[in-house]
């Protein structure tokens, strides 16, 4: 089976991972366009968020350098802090208005 | 058995991202959104970010999840019901994302040198190099960030005060 054998000593182009990063960000774009539960909008955010993160590891790979690595840390904390501040303003959304969705949520629209 | 396990946690990632988007109910979309972050950090691991992978698990995996798990139960909050009223919007928006997707991997697939590979443990960075850097080239935003984690927790506490 040389074929096989072939396959499992091959090594991953690195434009296969960016590839993977567009993918996934792109399938986090259309969540948040799609979906009206403000819950899943903030979720795709974060897939959002990660995908990135992927690039920029990646990215750390090939420069053989450290600082992707510490990108993907901070992007990491913000989203943490993003994270607690949104759900706690969701949280205030739902006290006052008794919906989770994003389309009846409109009083800053002109 | 890199082709082989990028495959697999690529396709898991791709597959759990969809269902993300798919699943009208927010549980189902939570437990799909763990579901990437876990495949995401054997990729991790794949291009030697040892330390990124295990704060993926512990922080996006664990606590951030947790908190959205926990938000999703306390507002009980149910499938959505109506179809969308937002037709054109999604009409126009999904061809010009799939555009830009297309166009980005075609653009990617053609410039990045064919030579160019991730070989497994060709790069480490482990705690011992990502503290090091962490602490010395980056220890001013380093410590802008726990003011900003700061800021983040005295926000949520006067948001989830009872007047507003």
């Amino acid at each position: 089976m040389p074929d096989l054998a072939q396959l499992l000593a091959a090594e991953v182009p690195l434009s296969w991972y960016l590839i993977l990063s567009v993918i996934l960000f792109v399938i986090g774009a259309a969540g948040f366009l799609i979906r009206r539960n403000i819950i899943t909008v903030f979720m795709c955010i974060e897939l959002m968020l990660n995908a990135v993160n992927l690039s920029f590891i990646a990215f750390s790979h090939k420069l053989k350098m450290v600082d992707g690595h510490i990108y993907s840390f901070f992007v990491m904390v913000v989203a943490a802090a993003e994270a607690a501040v949104g759900l706690a303003i969701i949280l205030t959304v739902f006290k006052n208005r008794e919906t989770l969705e994003i389309d009846e949520v409109s009083s800053l629209k002109l | 058995m890199d082709v082989l396990l990028f495959l697999i946690f690529a396709a898991i990632a791709v597959g759990c991202a969809l269902n993300l988007v798919l699943q009208t109910h927010p549980i189902s979309s939570a437990l799909s959104l763990i579901g990437v972050m876990g495949s995401l950090a054997v990729l991790y691991l794949l291009l030697g970010g040892e330390f990124l992978a295990a704060v993926q698990l512990i922080v996006y995996a664990g606590a951030i999840m947790v908190l959205f798990v926990f938000v999703i139960m306390l507002l009980n909050a149910g499938g959505e019901k109506k179809p969308s009223k937002k037709v054109l919007r999604t009409a126009v928006a999904l061809p010009l994302l799939f555009t830009l997707a297309g166009v980005a991997a075609y653009v990617l697939a053609s410039q990045a040198p064919r030579t160019e590979t991730v070989k497994f443990g060709a790069y480490v960075a482990g705690p011992y190099e990502v503290g090091k850097a962490l602490f010395t080239t980056w220890l001013l935003p380093f410590e802008v960030t726990s003011i900003l984690i700061l800021i983040a927790i005295l926000g949520a506490v006067v948001l989830a005060r009872k007047e507003i």
